[in-house]
């Protein structure tokens, strides 16, 4: 299977090659028979890959100890489920995998637009070949995950050998979170490819107008769906796995997922001033660009350990590579750029600081300057070693005082941008809008106070929750009220109907209730509280209303390891909750120790015990117990976030009404312009 | 006032006021790589600094004293004496022969107080995507 493996993979590199060279070939002379050969040999090097990577996972379900990648990831007690996540538990798979997700998306494309944009498509095909040749070369010539063990022999000539049983995986990765978080966050970074291609595509082949953007809106959106999902289950991971009571450190791996996150979130609100204005659009280009080249960068950092911020401990040698690529990447955008920059000229203009437009132009300059604050801090010891000599690393103090404000700010205007109008927004128009949840807002505010909030930035984090809630609450009033008074259905029905007559306003709209659940709980940071402490059985360990009793230690012998439990009661105002058993695993493979966190979660507040280990001086077990405030909101809030997306995506259902009055009305007047409909009749509308 | 005015007042405001939260945090959190070797020529202020050292745990030095672990790191052929004061307990994988990572500052008397200590064994496997610094780093939130 190795060999067959490998085979393929090879073969898939010669197909993109073809794809690559042929594509631009078949730019060059438009010939049909090579467009169309182009095309096909894209495909087929995807089908390659897509065998390539199931004779990887087949290796490890079949215990193939003679392969090097299988021996250092897998061992035979491992569950089944396991083996097949370890594909993507090292280097040479993760890539592999990578080029396995991104092959879905090219296949996906070739086949959804092979006889459409005639126009573009050659060029999306050979952008996309592109990327994935250069996924193929490391994955064929630098880390291939086939390579064969080896031990040199008496005589001392290298022989093949096999190994009894492998080295075992990572105990910090035998967790349910570790299935579903890397092809999250991978789908999400491939994904951006697409838009990036089409983009590219529309620069290069001047295709006329916004159509890129319309072609690649889905596409964009699914990939930023899978990345936010991707980093929430990372978050999520390192909560339940790490056992430092808290699920984001501004590591730069986590930093890595989140810097295209930032560009690919400001580009989907951008775009909108290119389609309902015609502006921005050398901006839109870039960001799209730069979010592709984040997400070439962020598997960079993750990949090679270049600025690992705990150790250099994994050190590799495809750093040049992807260097190199983004290198060519830059360069072939540069130059699409400036042989066409004339096509990105823009058609309007800023008219008003309080318009929907110059909302989106602070969102994104605050996305962006979040981007820049993070990307510098994470890549300061590399900076600071190239100028200075000096290895200096940056910490949380640094990436919070940025972010906490840009983050307030960008929820403030998550609140305003909606409901300020295209253009120019009168006084009036503002009053009405505002007047309500400004109040609630405030009274949100007062209510946390009272409770007993004193940080600055919590109280203003709630106020503006209170506030962007309300605004939507009220949007969603006001839309209901209307169908409610025409159709006769009741206010559920009547929101739903809303909803799936606008997806793409309302979906927006859920998306931003879900961002102000996971700031709601960010805030609940500043409460958090935390106890370590020795403890024998029979001790007690208080924080906030529990209290924790260890009743007794115990062992329990798993297939695969040795799970030492602390027996923990909880109490609250003297009466049992719940017993919680904190562990702390030894894998006796690679005799290496996970913790295991044992969380009592509700919508108000998290216990997080840990079984912290054993002071080695005096034996004495230590727990260490957190009590995290409103942490559920934040998995919550991207739950919401993920049904607004898909609602987003979702093909209205009918005409919106006063879409089609608006259009009846402009061309009465014979005002048709370059212009997609007159804009202030769509006031409010995405 | 004109509109580009008003933008560029805005922009200038939000960068601005970022740059001096980026200086303050920076001043706050930075911290030096050294090893073990570089940390005999250092002199002055750089001496102060916060720093992240690592290296290899000399067999038999770790010593648990009240309240602190002392411990030998050894480097380039050159040795360090840490006292270790840290509130969290030292992670399993922190024996002799260990590959350690120390944060905190030199003291005084030439000892290092390190506030953190992370360790890994000489291992067979290597760190995970998405996860790779962390992994083997039980202990610090880095």
């Amino acid at each position: 299977m190795d060999v067959f493996g490998s085979f393929a993979l090879l073969l898939a590199f010669v197909c993109a090659l073809y794809a690559l060279v042929g594509g631009i070939a078949a730019i060059a002379t438009r010939h049909p028979l090579l467009i169309k050969s182009t095309r096909q040999a894209g495909m087929a090097a995807c089908v390659l890959i897509f065998l390539a990577t199931f004779s990887v996972v087949y290796l490890f379900v079949t215990d193939s100890f003679s392969i090097s990648y299988v021996v250092s990831h897998s061992n035979r007690d491992l569950a089944t489920f396991f083996k097949v996540v370890a594909l993507w538990s090292g280097q040479e798979g993760s890539l592999l995998f990578w080029c396995f997700l991104l092959s879905i998306y090219i296949f996906s494309v070739l086949i959804a637009y092979r006889n459409k944009h005639g126009e573009l498509m050659p060029y999306v095909g050979t952008i996309l070949a592109g990327v994935q040749l250069f996924f193929l070369t490391i994955s064929n010539f630098v880390t291939s995950p086939f390579k064969l063990l080896a031990v040199a022999n008496a005589s001392g000539a290298l022989e093949y050998y096999t190994r009894p049983d492998g080295s075992g995986l990572n105990p910090v990765l035998q967790y349910p979170e570790m299935i579903i978080h890397p092809p999250n966050l991978y789908s999400g970074y491939t994904g951006f490819t697409i838009p990036f291609a089409f983009a590219l595509a529309a620069l290069l082949a001047r295709y006329p107008g916004e159509k890129w953007i319309h072609l690649t809106r889905k596409w964009t959106m699914i990939a930023w769906c899978f990345q936010t999902v991707g980093i929430l289950l990372g978050a999520h991971w390192a909560y339940a796995v790490l056992g430092w009571g808290g699920y984001w450190g501004w590591d730069p791996v986590e930093n890595a997922s989140f810097l295209p996150w930032l560009t690919g979130t400001a580009f989907l609100h951008s775009v909108m001033m290119q389609e309902k204005r015609g502006m921005m659009k050398v901006w839109n280009v870039w960001l799209v660009f730069i979010t592709f080249m984040l997400c070439i960068l962020g598997t960079l950092l993750t990949r090679s350990g270049v600025v690992s911020s705990v150790h250099a401990f994994a050190q590799s040698n495809i750093g040049s590579w992807f260097v190199g690529f983004l290198a060519v990447t830059l360069a072939v955008c540069l130059f699409a750029y400036f042989k066409n920059r004339d096509y990105l000229k823009s058609e309007n203009q800023l008219d008003s600081i309080v318009s929907r437009e110059s909302s989106f132009l602070f969102n994104n300059l605050v996305l962006l300057v979040a981007c820049i604050a993070i990307l510098s801090g994470t890549l300061f010891p590399v900076f600071s070693e190239w100028f200075t000599g000096n290895r200096i690393s940056v910490g949380t103090p640094f990436f919070n005082k940025v972010n906490v404000p840009l983050g307030l700010l960008l929820l403030f205007l998550t609140g305003v941008g909606p409901l300020l109008a295209w253009r120019k927004t009168s006084a009036e128009s503002l009053k009405r809008n505002f007047l309500w949840p400004t109040i609630a807002g405030v009274v949100g505010a007062v209510i946390v106070i009272a409770l007993g909030a004193r940080d600055f930035y919590a109280i203003v984090c709630f106020l503006l929750s209170t506030f962007v809630a309300a605004t939507i609450a009220v949007e969603y009033y006001r839309g209901a009220k209307v169908i409610r008074v025409r159709s006769n259905l009741n206010w559920l029905s009547s929101a739903v109907e809303l909803t799936l007559r606008n997806t793409r306003r309302y979906g927006g709209y859920i998306v931003h209730v879900g961002i102000v659940m996971i700031f709601v709980g960010l805030a609940g940071q500043a409460f958090n509280q935390e106890v370590q402490k020795e403890i024998g059985i029979g001790g007690t360990a208080k924080i906030g209303p529990y209290e924790l009793l260890l009743q007794a230690l115990d062992q329990k012998q798993e297939k695969n390891y040795v799970a030492e439990r602390m027996i923990v009661e909880v109490m609250k105002d003297h009466k049992p909750v719940m017993i919680l058993f904190p562990e702390r695993r030894n894998f006796p493979t690679n005799q290496e120790s996970g913790t295991m966190v044992a969380i009592y979660s509700t919508l108000r507040e998290d216990l997080y015990v840990v079984y912290a280990g054993v002071n080695q001086g005096s034996e004495v077990p230590t727990i260490h117990v957190f009590l995290n405030p409103l942490v559920k909101w934040v998995w919550y809030g991207g739950i919401v976030v993920v049904m607004g997306t898909i609602v987003a995506l979702v093909t209205p259902r009918h005409a919106v009404l006063v879409l089609s009055g608006a259009k009846e009305q402009t061309q009465a007047k014979g005002l048709r312009t370059t212009l997609p409909s007159s804009v202030t009749v769509r006031e409010g509308h995405d | 006032m004109k509109k580009q005015v008003k933008f560029g007042i805005g922009i200038g405001v939000i960068v601005v006021s970022m740059a001096c939260l980026a200086w303050l945090g920076y001043g706050e959190s930075k911290t030096y790589y050294h090893t073990i070797a570089e940390l005999e020529t250092l002199h002055g202020s750089a001496a102060a600094h916060r720093m992240r050292v690592g290296g290899t745990v000399e067999p038999g030095s770790i010593h648990h004293v009240s309240g602190r672990t002392d411990f030998v790191l050894l480097g380039e052929g050159k040795s360090l004496s840490v006292s270790y004061t840290g509130n969290d307990p030292l992670p399993d994988s922190f024996i002799d022969n260990s590959q350690a990572l120390i944060e905190g500052r030199m003291g005084s008397d030439g000892r290092f107080q390190a506030e953190h200590v992370q360790a890994k064994c000489a291992s067979k496997y290597e760190a995970a995507p998405g996860e790779a610094p962390k992994s083997s780093a039980p202990t610090g939130r880095s």
